[in-house]
């Protein structure tokens, strides 16, 4: 056993045992500091300005304290995540669905590239005050605003990543006699799924960014709304709250896609260390 | 069991439609009977694994047909398996799940198939490995997944393209000899493309060779030593070491 050996030399040439302690091997200690160094240096300079322009910690951690225990909060998070949610959904269905299909057939994918490549490349932001136009101010122009955001990263990485599923790979399902159908399910999606997984991250964040753009626009409910309706009351510490929820959920979101896309892709995982 | 009847298959430049198309198969005419092991041999772009993929059905003839136990084969069929030069193993499945594959497509239920499937893992000598995925094992294992999944439908014509073109010279010659004990204990056809002139010599009964531009078939051998050959060094018997140079020969001219 090369392990024995190893622990037999180790002795002999009476080597330490272990590696002396070293501030390197603890980064977290050192993320630790440096937020820690950040806040109070923020706190010290937040509490000689102007409380209209720059608030400071503490007065967020209250501000927070006082818009959970409203229920304020927690209300408009929720109105949030659903159009995020039903806007994020749609697209994630339609998204794969028309990606599956654009990969696969020629024919599908010169009848769909002119209008995605137009509506991709134009930046979504603008057209915003025509989809208002035509939804409302309320729950479905959300909705809609959140799709159009997330709906091209899934589409354009699904249809890619099919075609990107290799010619022999296919020929297998072919020689194994897979119908159309079973070449689909069995083999041309999961052969694409890190592909879609990508975009699927991708297109995370740019849900999110959509749902803030519809509620700053339509500003009623959510948390884009909160941000408008505290930034017209100069409540600054308010807006934070809001802002760092945001950056939680995000992180959060993000987190988790990741998480489902190691799951998915298991298989990759070698290939993915080595990249 | 298996005839090919003047095919030819002749290949379009895909960009230019002017430009005339390469030959790749001219008037090939070959018969395999049941049982037999027979060996595709010949120079890279030969046509020998396009003739391959015309038997196989994932490629259509231009001329000339291919018959099966009498049949004209026009798509791929459960009469036939393939064994791929890249094992072709779906990475995200692990070794079972691949070997269950072909059963799994013919929509066999899964303890009937799973059942099956590790009888030939265990055929192949991959018991215990059921549970890895391919990128864990090495390509020799790969292909004997490979090779147990073909074998798993029980095909009347094993057909393999190449397929100890990708592993080492070591491990080569340990699945050449595998692969005949195998035939010897199921009662398969084969049909075996390969450009090595000992492998085909050592595994077949006939070699067939073939030239290239156009791919026609140039002369075929037949390879008369006693099996089982793995027992003794039967690449050492003269007889042996004629037939190499008698087929390299061929393969000169």
């Amino acid at each position: 056993m090369p392990g024995s050996l190893d622990e037999r030399l180790v002795r002999e040439l009476s080597f330490p045992r272990e590696r002396p302690w070293s501030l390197y091997d603890h980064p977290n200690l050192i993320r630790v500091a440096s937020v820690l160094c950040f806040l109070t240096a923020w706190e010290i300079y937040g509490r000689r300005t102007d409380p209209l322009l720059l608030t400071y910690p503490t007065a967020v951690f209250w501000a927070a304290v006082q818009l959970i225990r409203s229920g304020e909060l927690f209300r408009q998070l929720l109105v949030s995540l659903a159009s995020l949610s039903v806007g994020f959904g749609a697209s994630l269905l339609l998204g794969v669905g028309l990606g599956l299909a654009a990969g696969r057939s020629r024919l599908a994918e010169a009848l769909l590239d002119p209008h995605i490549n137009a509506l991709y490349a134009t930046p979504q932001v603008a057209l915003t005050p025509l989809l208002m136009m035509w939804f409302g101010l309320g729950f479905s122009v959300k909705v809609v605003i959140v799709f159009l955001f997330a709906f091209f990263p899934i589409l354009i990485n699904t249809a890619s990543g099919v075609k990107n599923v290799s010619g022999s790979m296919v020929e297998v399902g072919r020689a194994y006699m897979a119908s159309e159908r079973q070449l689909l399910l069995k083999v041309v999606f999961p052969a694409a799924l890190p592909f879609i997984m990508a975009g699927v991250r991708l297109a995370v964040g740019r849900a999110l960014v959509g749902m803030i753009v519809a509620e700053l626009f339509t500003a009623i409910t959510g948390l884009g709304a909160m941000l408008t309706l505290y930034g017209n009351l100069f409540e600054t510490a308010k807006m934070f709250v809001v802002i760092i929820v945001l950056g939680l959920l995000g992180v959060g979101l993000i987190q988790a896609t990741q998480a489902l896309e190691r799951r998915m892709a298991r298989w990759k995982e070698t290939e993915r260390a080595v990249s | 069991m298996l005839e090919v009847r003047h095919l030819s298959k002749v290949f379009f430049e895909q960009n230019d439609p002017q430009k005339p198309g390469l030959i790749a198969l001219y008037d090939i005419s070959l018969s395999v009977r049941r049982n037999e092991f027979v060996c595709l041999l010949g120079p890279s772009g030969c046509g020998k694994t396009t003739l391959i993929r015309i038997i196989a059905g994932l490629l259509p003839a231009d001329r000339g047909e291919v018959l099966v136990n009498g049949n004209p084969v026009t798509s791929p069929g459960r009469d036939r398996c393939m064994v791929f030069q890249q094992f072709g193993l779906l990475p995200w499945r692990t070794v079972l799940g691949n070997v269950e594959f072909g059963l799994e497509i013919e929509g066999m239920g899964r303890e009937e198939r799973r059942d099956i499937s590790r009888q030939y893992l265990e055929l192949v000598g991959l018991k215990g490995f059921e549970d890895y995925y391919p990128h864990q094992i090495s390509g020799g294992m790969q292909q004997r997944v490979g090779i147990a999944r073909a074998l798993s439908k029980k095909p009347d014509i094993l057909l393999m393209d190449e397929p100890f073109g990708a592993v080492d010279a070591q491990t080569r010659e340990q699945l050449q000899e595998e692969l005949l004990k195998i035939w010897a204990k199921t009662d398969t056809t084969v049909i075996f493309v390969t450009h090595s002139i000992d492998e085909s010599i050592y595994l077949s009964d006939r070699v067939v060779i073939m030239h290239s531009r156009p791919g026609r078939i140039k002369e075929e051998v037949a390879v008369e030593l006693p099996r089982p050959r793995w027992e003794g060094d039967v690449k050492a018997d003269p007889r042996f070491a004629q037939l190499r140079a008698r087929v390299r020969e061929s393969l000169r001219e």
